[in-house]
């Protein structure tokens, strides 16, 4: 029922075995006692109850007992876990951005994918980073999380032992499209691993530098090319187009020109589209270039209204 | 059972001290404001639960079924404020507590009983607070009850107003805790020693430390946040220069320590109960009394073990799993010695004893699997998965909860002199446990598979077990109409009760039901108990 492919699995589900099992014996037993109890001693077959004597001996039993059995509990836990923390020298520095709400990530040699990539036994480590709000990067297959927070620098790793398509989710609450934030990480063979890896980007073949842009930035999370309506407005047809904007809560009529679409990419509060919400959209400056604000103009005047 | 009684006594506090509804808005009667405390409850905790009905029915299928993400967003958000903040928290202090412990002590109030009055009024404004936002601004928050940051200073929803209410919310419940340990340490009848006190009471008192301690650290937190929000002071936001582990600190600072706030009232309820229906004293009165004051006491020092996925460094989550271990011992004591208590006993299954014993069942549910998410290695797959979301419905939900039902059922015919049916009492209890397993243990496996929480929307391979879950919800909701339409008519329409039809021992079945205005007709003089009755 539950998938596994990477080294750390055996150790956790170890430790989920221990702990699941003991709290077994301990909840039928429970039960079980008091059940029994109340159909052995119900009022009708035992009408007088046996007065009440305090036993020193068994409530240090049942003190050490649980002690003993908790603390080993702690032990397979921290056994299982150990290993996440111990990152080899060799692992494979993946950069991951995890931003409202999508995945990227980023190889040493500037390739760059919204699917994680990896090569079958092989350790890869993971450089967690966030521009906007907490996020949290959890493989069920691995039996890996850990969290994606602003401002710090989390690394998580893994090795994974089975080629296959594992799931990615976002599991720490980030607004609105959290739980459309998912990602699928990829083990292949080595060699398809270095094929893939070494190939030249297929991105740039088929798309243009803005649309790359848009895609690596991952304004697709709220921006759609289509007409359909996102967390923000679709590009489709905006150029050049009429738009209704509130500047500190007053309506305004501007036209979208350069000048405008770079605002709202470089300073997206200053001017809120009417409808919209506020603060929803970082503030991009120093994250993307002149150039490539250009390039994504020069993109998002291709998607015409039909 | 004790003799039939035919009629209520006319001297009783619902007589005395006024009719009309300005006497009750007015009054200083610490019985009435228990009264006042659990009919605001029994509102909010409605509204919650509907709530959580379409939470549900939202999550039978994958894609939308009856609500937008955002609107989803902010339902859990609302859910878990009203039932954190509105329930669970004030929920047994505020209604049994103050109903009882004076009674309990053999007093006529509780020290301060206009402070008392202003408790509950500070509730009832925050409550107010709280739900404006659903009307007012721009819209009620979507950060999930713990406003974790950067996203509860980003997001354009109201979260500010939330938080504020929470706030407000905080000194009710700060005040609350100082009356009562006031109360407590002053008003004992004479000659009742501190080992002469009920159970209830030693877990009233490591309580009400807990919240004055405790709560305002989350107070100044969420201050801290609006701080933020309108003034723009970089605390917890790192684009303003903050750092949001440091708000995940503080809220757990308070939050941790605020589960057993939530719990310990639950397990005294069930320490008084559990003699009374087997016959005999309970077994290991001091264990269970100190063992509230460790939980007490080392409730404090886990609040890690909410953190560790955050990044926190190795030695520190080391630290948090050993504590978290550890704090599980003093439940484990309690429940052995409940289960010694009942051997050997004379055993009668009244309603109150079956929801105690719920009580037991479903709370070692939710102690055994927050093992699991105290172990390292298990917390990381199940952190934040809907695992977690089962764990703290069977603890808060089936523990604190099933042990307000227990106090409910027990007290009944002594707060209103009227008893209940006690076969619909018996068959309701029946629906809410199965609707309850139906709907939370399906969660447990879901979070084993690797489903996140708060999570609107879900991958097809999740269906089988959130339509289920689903199912359950309605089973638990048939339940709980069945109980309270039980509890309603038996307050209106019951037979009279007579004053101890379950031959408690302790003071507050030593008056009449329900009492009068001062309690007790003479001033009562503790005795020591008599099991042999
Ligand atoms: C987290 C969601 C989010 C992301 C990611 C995001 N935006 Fe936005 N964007 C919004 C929202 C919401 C609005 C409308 C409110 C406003 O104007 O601030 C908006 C408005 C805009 C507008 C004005 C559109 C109009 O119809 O007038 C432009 C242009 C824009 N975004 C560009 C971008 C670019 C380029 C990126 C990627 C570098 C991006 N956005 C990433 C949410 C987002
Ligand atoms: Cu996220």
């Amino acid at each position: 029922m539950f998938s596994n492919a990477s080294s750390f699995v055996e150790g956790v589900d170890f430790a989920f075995f221990v702990i699941i099992g003991i709290s077994l014996i301990f909840l039928i037993g429970i039960t079980a006692a008091m059940i029994y109890f109340v159909i052995k001693y119900n009022k009708k077959k035992h009408p007088k109850a046996v007065p009440t004597k305090d036993n020193f001996q068994l409530e240090i039993i049942w003190t050490v007992i649980p002690t003993l059995l908790v603390l080993g509990m702690f032990y397979y836990g921290w056994v299982g876990y150990r290993p996440m923390r111990i990152i080899p020298d060799n692992a494979i520095p993946v950069k991951v951005t995890a931003k409202m709400w999508s995945w990227s990530f980023e190889y040493e040699n500037g390739k760059w994918d919204s699917l994680l990539i990896v090569p079958v036994d092989k350790p890869v480590k993971l450089e967690l980073f966030s521009p906007d709000v907490l996020h949290s990067l959890y493989i069920p297959a691995f039996r890996i999380k850990e969290d994606v927070v602003p401002g710090i620098a989390n690394i998580m790793w893994f090795e994974a032992n089975k080629t296959g398509t594992y799931n990615i989710l976002c599991a720490e609450y980030c607004g609105q499209r959290h739980s459309y934030m998912l990602s699928k990480v990829k083990v292949l063979p080595q060699d398809e691993y270095e094929k893939w890896y070494n190939s030249k980007d297929t991105l740039a073949e088929k798309m243009m530098p803005g649309e790359i842009i848009m895609k690596k930035q991952a304004c697709i999370a709220c921006h759609s090319t289509d007409g359909s309506k996102l967390v923000g407005p679709s590009f489709k047809g905006l150029y050049g187009s009429k738009r209704t904007v509130l500047v500190d809560g007053v309506k305004k009529e501007i036209v979208a020109d350069d000048e405008y679409i770079k605002n709202s990419i470089l300073n997206p509060n200053s001017e809120v589209v009417d409808g919209f919400p506020q603060g929803i959209m970082t503030n991009y400056s120093g994250q993307i270039s002149e150039d490539e604000i250009k390039q994504f103009i020069q993109y998002i005047k291709t998607l015409k209204n039909d | 059972m004790s003799t039939e009684q035919t009629a209520i006594p006319a001297e009783n506090f619902f007589n005395q001290g006024g009719k009309g509804i300005m006497s009750w808005l007015t009054t200083t009667d610490h019985k009435r404001i228990g009264l006042l405390y659990m009919y605001s409850i029994a509102i909010f905790f409605s509204v919650a639960v509907i709530i959580g009905l379409m939470m549900r029915l939202e999550l039978i299928a994958p894609g939308k079924t009856i609500m937008e993400a955002n609107t989803y967003n902010k339902m859990f958000t609302l859910h878990g404020v009203i039932m954190i903040f509105l329930f669970i928290i004030p929920g047994i202090p505020a209604v049994f507590g103050n109903f009882f412990l004076p009674l309990f002590l053999g007093a006529d109030d509780v020290a301060f009983p206009r402070l008392n009055l202003m408790s509950w009024y500070l509730y009832i404004i925050g409550a107010l607070i709280a739900l404006s936002t659903l009307v007012f601004g721009e819209g009620s928050a979507d950060t999930g009850w713990t406003f974790y940051a950067p996203y509860s200073v980003k997001t354009g929803t109201n979260v500010s107003t939330s938080v504020f209410a929470a706030f407000v919310l905080g000194f009710s419940s700060i005040l609350t805790g100082l009356n009562f340990l006031t109360t407590i340490h002053r008003m004992r009848a004479p000659g009742m020693g501190w080992f002469d006190m009920p159970l209830y009471l030693w877990s009233t008192y490591a309580t009400s430390w807990i919240q004055i301690l405790a709560t305002p650290i989350i107070g100044i937190t969420l201050l801290m946040i609006v701080a933020e929000r309108v003034l723009g002071v970089g605390l917890f936001d790192p684009s303003l220069g903050g750092d949001p582990i440091l708000y995940q600190h503080l809220f757990w600072i308070y939050s941790h320590p605020a589960v057993y706030i939530m719990i310990l009232p639950a397990m005294g309820v069930i320490s008084e109960i559990i003699p009374v229906f087997s016959r005999r004293r309970i077994f290991g009165y001091k264990a269970i009394a100190f063992s509230s004051l460790a939980i007490a006491f080392v409730g404090y020092l886990v609040w890690g073990h909410h953190m560790f996925t955050s990044g926190m460094s190795g030695p520190a989550r080391i630290i948090f799993s050993i504590l978290t271990f550890l704090v599980a011992i003093p439940s484990a004591i309690k429940v052995f010695n409940w289960l010694a208590t009942l051997n050997k006993g004379s055993i009668d299954l009244q309603p109150p004893l079956l929801y105690s014993m719920g009580f037991i069942f479903l709370f070692l549910i939710g102690g055994l699997t927050g093992l699991v998410n105290g172990a390292l290695a298990t917390n990381t797959h199940i952190h934040d998965t809907a695992f977690i979301v089962g764990h703290f419905h069977y603890v808060m939900f089936g523990g604190t909860g099933f042990g307000f039902f227990a106090a409910m059922h027990y007290w009944f015919p002594k707060m209103y002199g009227r008893m209940y049916n006690i076969k619909r009492a018996k068959i309701a209890f029946w629906v809410t446990f199965i609707g309850f397993n139906t709907l939370y243990f399906p969660m447990f496996i879901l979070g084993l598979q690797g489903m996140p929480r708060r999570y609107y929307d879900y991958l097809p391979e999740f269906q089988d077990w959130q339509v289920v879950s689903t199912v359950g919800s309605w089973i638990l909701v048939t339940g709980l109409i069945m109980m309270f339409t039980n509890i309603i008519r038996g307050a209106r329409k019951g037979k009279p009760a007579g004053d101890n039809p379950w031959n408690g021992y302790t003071m507050e079945w030593q008056t009449t039901s329900p009492p009068p205005l001062e309690n007790f007709h003479e001033k009562p003089v503790y005795k020591e108990i008599s099991y042999d009755k």
